[in-house]
């Protein structure tokens, strides 16, 4: 029992730092289009802001847990089954992705507008604005942001469990709720709740010691 | 020499026009210390957006010497903006960056050679008085430890055109002075044309040669600081002296 805990607590941990990985390099990217394509954003696009936000909204509006069952046959056709750890992923991905070009945005929409403007009359282009003012400004709260991200997924994987997902949740609907081990369950939960509690603290950390706004 | 010709600006919403900039004109030589005073709502924020080319006029244009500055596109437009260095109220600083990185901001944009980089920043830092704090970050400093860097910052392109909007407005009276004070300086040593664009006819007394008075998107006045306060002719003028009268 020990053991497969011990292996639930590594897939959970793994599922949930590569989604995240990969759902950062997908959201990032789609945040910083939402931010410069706005009207009046430093490369205005207004079809592409609203159709990107429309995405972004459409799959945000889904219920997790729908999405993974939708999601089965694009799951298979990209890891091969639509069970296990590597599925998960899948489904966590593309679940996480809107919410991280979200969480982007809403990040890149605190840096001094001022600045911005300051950056256009210093004759600074689109991407060298996005690069070295929006980006390095907002380092502390894309920080943050990964932290809630991770803690996020970490109920997105428990989810992903009750479908099969592998990991944390994959157990606990398994041994505590069809064979009745309620240690079993109390013990996911344990686990669970140092987890997010060491991926908070561990990140606000590090944003913290980065954040040059702090004397 | 910028002339600024004939501009007109105005903003609409559904039923009715302001008219922001009313077909002003003026020459600013080069070299001139020039401060351009209004009180709210006269046009100063509007003509700003214009000079710093983030807004085109609905008519007129602005020459930087023989180039119609709103007739330019892409690199040759970013080209421009660089020579152009602008002072904020509000800083504007890099909050995550030290002052050495702030004033070098605009060289990065450049790709200008590291050496160089470093030599031409430490020059503008001991410039503006700031020696020694080049490794500090903006929230360290006080507001006009922050003016001093933004200053150096605008100045760090060798800019034609030193544009200053309200650039005491946030400060205490005795830092207002020594950031007047520094504006000085920096004229009588690199001889750059300063425009300072402020609601402070302190400011402007204190500083300036030469004075356009606003009203109304109008410019109502200009001539030297001298003749234009001792024999003021229009109503705006006597008015935000006799308020500067009334104050001290």
């Amino acid at each position: 029992m020990t053991n497969l805990l011990i292996k639930g607590t590594f897939d959970t941990l793994y599922i949930v730092s590569m989604s995240t990985l990969f759902a950062l390099m997908g959201g990032l990217p789609i945040g910083v289009l939402l931010t410069v394509w706005k009207k009046d954003g430093i490369a205005p696009f207004v079809y592409g802001e609203k159709l990107l936000s429309g995405i972004v909204n459409t799959v945000r509006s889904i219920p997790f847990i729908i999405l993974i069952i939708a999601l089965f046959p694009f799951t298979r056709l990209i890891v091969g089954r639509s069970y296990g750890v590597e599925a998960s992923i899948v489904a966590l991905v593309v679940g996480a992705i809107p919410f991280v070009a979200r969480l982007v945005e809403s990040a890149l929409a605190e840096v001094d507008e001022g600045l911005i403007k300051a950056a256009i009359t210093m004759g600074a282009t689109p991407w060298q604005i996005v690069a070295k003012v929006y980006l390095v400004e907002s380092v502390p709260a894309l920080i943050r942001l990964v932290s809630l991200t991770m803690i996020t997924l970490v109920g997105y994987a428990a989810m992903a469990g009750v479908v099969g997902g592998g990991g944390l949740g994959d157990i606990a609907i398994r041994y505590g709720l069809h064979r009745y081990q309620t240690d079993v369950m109390l013990l996911t939960i344990v686990i669970m709740v140092i987890m997010v509690q060491l991926i908070q603290s561990g990140f606000n950390f590090i944003a913290n010691r980065l954040d040059r706004r702090r004397a | 020499m910028i002339t600024i010709e004939n501009v007109t600006k105005s903003f609409r919403n559904e039923n009715s026009r302001l008219v922001a900039l009313n077909d002003v004109s003026a020459t600013i030589n080069n070299g001139d210390f020039l401060g351009i005073i209004g009180s709210s709502g006269a046009g100063k924020s509007t003509l700003i957006r214009q000079l710093s080319l983030i807004e085109r006029p609905d008519k007129g244009t602005i020459w930087l010497d023989d180039v119609d500055l709103f007739k330019l596109k892409g690199r040759d437009l970013l080209r421009m903006r660089r020579q152009l260095g602008i002072v904020f109220q509000g800083y504007h600083l890099l909050e995550q960056k030290n002052v050495f990185e702030n004033i070098a901001f605009p060289l990065q944009l450049v790709n200008m050679d590291k050496t160089a980089m470093r030599s031409r920043v430490e020059e503008l830092i001991s410039l503006v008085g700031l020696n020694g704090k080049a490794q500090a970050y903006p929230v360290q400093l006080s507001g006009g430890q922050k003016q001093r860097v933004a200053i150096a910052r605008a100045l760090a392109s060798s800019p034609s055109l030193l544009l200053c909007d309200e650039p005491t407005s946030a400060l205490d009276v005795i830092t207002t002075k020594s950031i007047l004070d520094l504006l000085v300086e920096i004229h009588r040593k690199t001889n750059v044309t300063i425009v300072i664009i402020t609601h402070e006819l302190s400011v402007v007394k204190a500083v300036c040669k030469r004075v356009i008075v606003m009203n109304e998107g109008s410019f109502v006045e200009d001539g030297s600081v001298r003749e234009v306060f001792a024999s003021p002719k229009h109503d705006m003028t006597k008015l935000l002296l006799s308020y500067q009268e009334g104050l001290l």
